[in-house]
């Protein structure tokens, strides 16, 4: 058979479809287990360490259900959905693309020396793909104790310096609520008049040269996630000190 | 089936022509070629894109460059073993699902025991897919030499690719963060006193730049490269 052929052409396409198809998916298959096990530990990892908990992948299942006491998947009317598990259940990404009646959203609760932690995940669009994260709130709702950004494909050394520690400390000690009590977030912003973010009711941390547009991104998922949990807030406002 | 060549069909290829050693002088050649007098992204100009896109520091670079070592080394050494069987018109989509699915297994087997690597290294993924570099020598020397002399002119490429990868990097990193390889190495009394970093280089734009000042300072040194006028 000629190797220019339609025929072997054919045959040799076949053939190496087939292979690659069943390498691949014997590969993938096999060690699926293992990538859900570090996926799921590092979830638990990026949880912690908004609360200042900062443990090695392995520990991080131990810790985890030592300090997390609450795992709470709210309805958008802020009720309690009890059938779903926010931890296991619960994909954001997946829920955001749901009609909005349908959506649900996790929120974590920490107890650390007897303080509660509020921990509300994030998921947005940074300039090339997705950004998400976590932002722990002390028991006001209002006070910002820590936060954690991880990110599909942003540039490294420019968007990708969201994960660095020096801009997630930035964010502590921000409000996410005005004095007149209307969410306004914290803006990401370039050329603010406090570089070194020592006003902390400005709602404002410094931006990362070159990065606007995550930067931006940032800003919008903190605000527009935040914004879902408004609803299980003001049920229950009573029990949360008067910011 | 037809015969094609009536040459002896050699699978391990080594020491196949006995006159010629495993690291014989032209052997040596296809490693040594491509870091200078035909580097693939100073002489022979690909593959620039990748080098824009991942030199802001020096990390990623150096994994980009392990990785683009290994996908080189094993796609031109599958193609080369395949390149008696390969239809002609179909070849460069075979090039492609060779070089995608070598760098799909790699991610996996990273995502499984190396999470932390696999992370830093999941935004490479798809750009060494289309880097030019690994396409243009599966294409004009894999295709037509056997298996250990693809294997060495992969790595000799890959090598060649990564040394400039790494200079760049290097110029970016310290002169754009004050950082080497994630550690501020500009002292804090330069910065209290005067220095500044030079956001520029962070951007791609500076990247070409510096991979132009880097093929001026070679020409001025390898004659061989001047065109003549």
């Amino acid at each position: 058979m000629s190797r220019d052929s339609n025929l072997y052409t054919f045959l040799f396409v076949g053939i190496m479809i087939v292979g690659i198809a069943s390498i691949l998916a014997y590969t993938s298959q096999t060690l699926k287990p293992m990538q859900d096990e570090n996926v799921k530990n590092e979830k638990m990892q990026n949880i912690l360490s908004t609360v200042g908990i900062n443990v090695s992948r392995e520990e991080a299942e131990k810790s985890y259900k030592k300090y997390i006491v609450e795992e709470l998947a709210l309805k958008i009317d802020g009720s309690i959905n009890e059938n779903i598990n926010p931890f296991s259940d619960l994909n954001l990404a997946k829920e955001l693309k749901k009609d909005y009646e349908d959506q649900h959203f996790p929120l974590y609760v920490a107890e650390i020396n007897s303080e509660k932690y509020y921990i509300i995940e994030l998921r947005g669009t940074g300039l090339w793909d997705a950004i998400w994260g976590y932002i722990s709130l002390k028991s006001d709702f209002n006070t910002v104790n820590g936060v954690s950004f991880d990110h599909k494909g942003e540039t490294a050394g420019l968007g990708a310096e969201i994960t660095k520690d020096w801009f997630k400390e930035s964010f502590k000690d921000e409000k996410i609520f005005n004095s007149n009590g209307e969410l306004v977030g914290i803006k990401v912003l370039k050329g603010n008049n406090d570089p070194n973010n020592i006003d902390k009711d400005d709602h404002e941390v410094d931006a990362i040269s070159g990065s606007t547009i995550t930067g931006d991104g940032v800003t919008d998922m903190i605000y527009e996630r935040v914004n879902n949990y408004l609803p299980y807030l003001s049920l229950i406002n009573d029990k949360v000190s008067m910011r | 089936m037809k015969k094609v060549n009536n040459k002896k069909p050699s699978f391990l290829f080594i020491g196949r022509n006995s006159a010629e050693g495993i690291f014989s002088k032209k052997n040596k050649k296809l490693l040594s070629d491509p870091l200078d007098d035909n580097n693939p992204i100073t002489v022979q100009v690909l593959g620039i894109c990748s080098a824009l896109a991942i030199t802001v520091q020096l990390k990623p670079a150096v994994v980009m460059t392990a990785s683009v070592i290994f996908v080189m080394a094993c796609s031109n050494v599958i193609i080369s073993i395949l390149r008696n069987l390969i239809p002609n018109r179909i070849r460069i989509i075979v090039f492609l699902v060779v070089i995608s699915s070598l760098v799909a297994l790699v991610d996996q087997f990273l995502k499984a025991y190396a999470y932390d690597v696999s992370k830093e290294l999941s935004i490479f993924i798809g750009l060494i897919v289309t880097n030019c570099i690994v396409m243009g020598r599966l294409e004009a020397f894999a295709l037509g030499n056997g298996v250990w002399k693809s294997f060495l002119d992969g790595i000799g490429n890959a090598i060649g690719y990564g040394i400039i990868l790494i200079l760049v990097a290097f110029f970016r990193e310290l002169l754009g963060s004050g950082n080497l390889w994630g550690m501020q190495v500009v002292p804090d009394f330069l910065y209290e006193s005067w220095y500044v970093n030079n956001g520029l280089m962070l951007l791609s734009p500076m990247a070409l730049i510096t991979v132009g000042i880097i093929i001026w300072i070679q020409r001025s040194f390898n004659k061989k490269l001047i065109e003549k006028g």
